[in-house]
């Protein structure tokens, strides 16, 4: 019989956050990011929180809330441009941050759920991400040693989920959330649709439930655009 | 001198039928609208599409379905969503033919820097690093000179690097100009663009043959 993983919501979801532990949020940008228990998280008030996620969010959504009550000690991103607060905690001293490149930041947690300690890749090399990371040259080329990345939480987003904690994600909101998802040692999986067991085609599951150990159904989803691009109608 | 379409019109002369290709945000992203009709080409974008589509009509736009620039977009029939670890195995393991992207500095030795100013600008390097350490063919579009009139093309980088000896070729509004034996060499000179505005503009060593034809971009 199936491990059943479905929690109440998003309280229950969070619940054992303290303050000074290392969180992951699947999401890029805005696009895939577990909105409900980032409000959870606010509401908690845990603090000194190391957050890995691609990106910081925007200054009043996504990881911009957490930011604003400053809950968060440290931040590890690719890419932090959409959040002015973000920035003035930087430069001011308040806040540490760790750029590392996009990729990067995948395979470490891809690796840190996978069980492999480290890995060599070319991506920084000659540039200040290299700085104190081991070079290696594989035919030829170098490469620097980037190390797993593991959280005591892992908060992602799905478009259904079964009780199981089996995953299907919906267009470019899948981003970092799989890998994310295996890096957690507890992974709390919120999705728009929770569907009755059997429901999902084994076929077609992105994410196996064996990655999840906490599951619930969001309220509400916002899903805020940050850069609405269209084609009007008429210049079509 | 090319506005930012034709500089994107040019680059895409340089795409071929059968490619990945992954474009980079700003005038990278022009590139997909110059493509010739029937060529079979596609699109990357580093969060996790492949087969990237234009922009929506206004109303069908999709919260899901961005590109890395964070703008709302369309997928192609035949494309497909991952995970972005499976979109750098893309980058990283040399299956997508072409890169292009923006940058702030490029030197003559194909040293590029585009992500951060000290002190001033710091948003992160994104994908870009991954990008330019993998890819086999990297195209750089950006103007030939910054904001303040200087030289985007120099002797040795200032800002702080995205990788090194990565970028093979330059498309500017002034000039089309490859990069080898630690110098620029002039390839094309932009419509009614003179030999001597493109030296002028350029403060890394430039390589001029005898002849330097104006690009064809109709």
């Amino acid at each position: 019989m199936a491990i059943s993983k479905t929690v109440e919501g998003p309280q229950a979801g969070c619940a054992g956050v303290q303050s000074g532990m290392t969180l992951m949020l699947g999401g890029f940008g805005l696009c895939g990011i577990p909105e409900c228990s980032i409000a959870e998280l606010v509401k908690l008030g845990a603090k000194d929180l190391t957050c890995i996620s691609n990106n910081a969010g925007v200054d009043d959504f996504g990881l911009g809330l957490l930011l604003q009550k400053r809950q968060i000690r440290k931040m590890i991103s690719s890419y932090v441009g959409e959040n002015d607060e973000f920035e003035r905690q930087m430069l001011s001293g308040e806040l540490e941050v760790d750029l590392i490149p996009q990729g990067s930041l995948a395979e470490r947690c891809r690796a840190g759920g996978a069980g492999i300690p480290a890995f060599f890749t070319p991506a920084g090399y000659g540039t200040e991400v290299a700085e104190g990371k081991e070079v290696r040259e594989f035919d030829g080329k170098p490469h620097i040693l980037e190390s797993a990345l593991t959280a005591d939480f892992a908060f992602v987003k799905a478009w259904k989920g079964d009780s199981a904690g089996n995953l299907v994600f919906k267009a470019t909101a899948r981003n970092f959330n799989p890998m994310m998802a295996m890096a957690g040692k507890i992974t709390v999986a919120e999705v728009e649709e929770l569907v009755p067991l059997g429901a999902l085609d084994p076929n077609e599951i992105h994410l196996p439930g064996i990655f999840v150990q906490r599951i619930f159904q969001g309220a509400h989803y916002d899903k805020r655009i940050e850069q609405r691009t269209v084609q009007t109608r008429e210049t079509a | 001198m090319l506005d930012k379409n034709g500089i994107a019109k040019r680059i895409a002369q340089e795409v071929r039928n059968g490619w990945y290709v992954n474009l980079g945000i700003g005038i990278p992203t022009l590139v997909a609208n110059f493509i010739p009709e029937g060529m079979e080409v596609e699109f990357q974008s580093e969060n996790g599409i492949l087969g990237m589509g234009p922009f929506p009509m206004d109303g069908d736009e999709d919260a899901d379905l961005i590109n890395a620039g964070k703008q709302t977009i369309t997928a192609m029939p035949g494309a497909v969503y991952f995970d972005s670890a499976t979109s750098f195995a893309m980058i990283r393991g040399r299956h997508v033919q072409l890169t292009v992207l923006g940058a702030m500095e490029v030197a003559q030795n194909g040293d590029i820097a585009n992500w951060k100013i000290p002190g001033k600008m710091v948003k992160g390097m994104g994908g870009a690093m991954d990008l330019v350490a993998s890819a086999e063919n990297i195209i750089v579009a950006m103007m030939h000179t910054n904001r303040a009139g200087a030289s985007k093309l120099l002797p040795s980088c200032s800002l702080p690097l995205t990788g090194v000896g990565c970028v093979k070729r330059v498309v500017t509004n002034l000039a089309v100009m490859d990069i080898k034996d630690g110098a620029f060499h002039l390839v094309e000179r932009a419509p009614g663009v003179t030999v001597q505005d493109i030296a002028a503009a350029t403060a890394g060593k430039l390589v001029i043959p005898e002849n330097v034809p104006e690009m064809n971009i109709d």
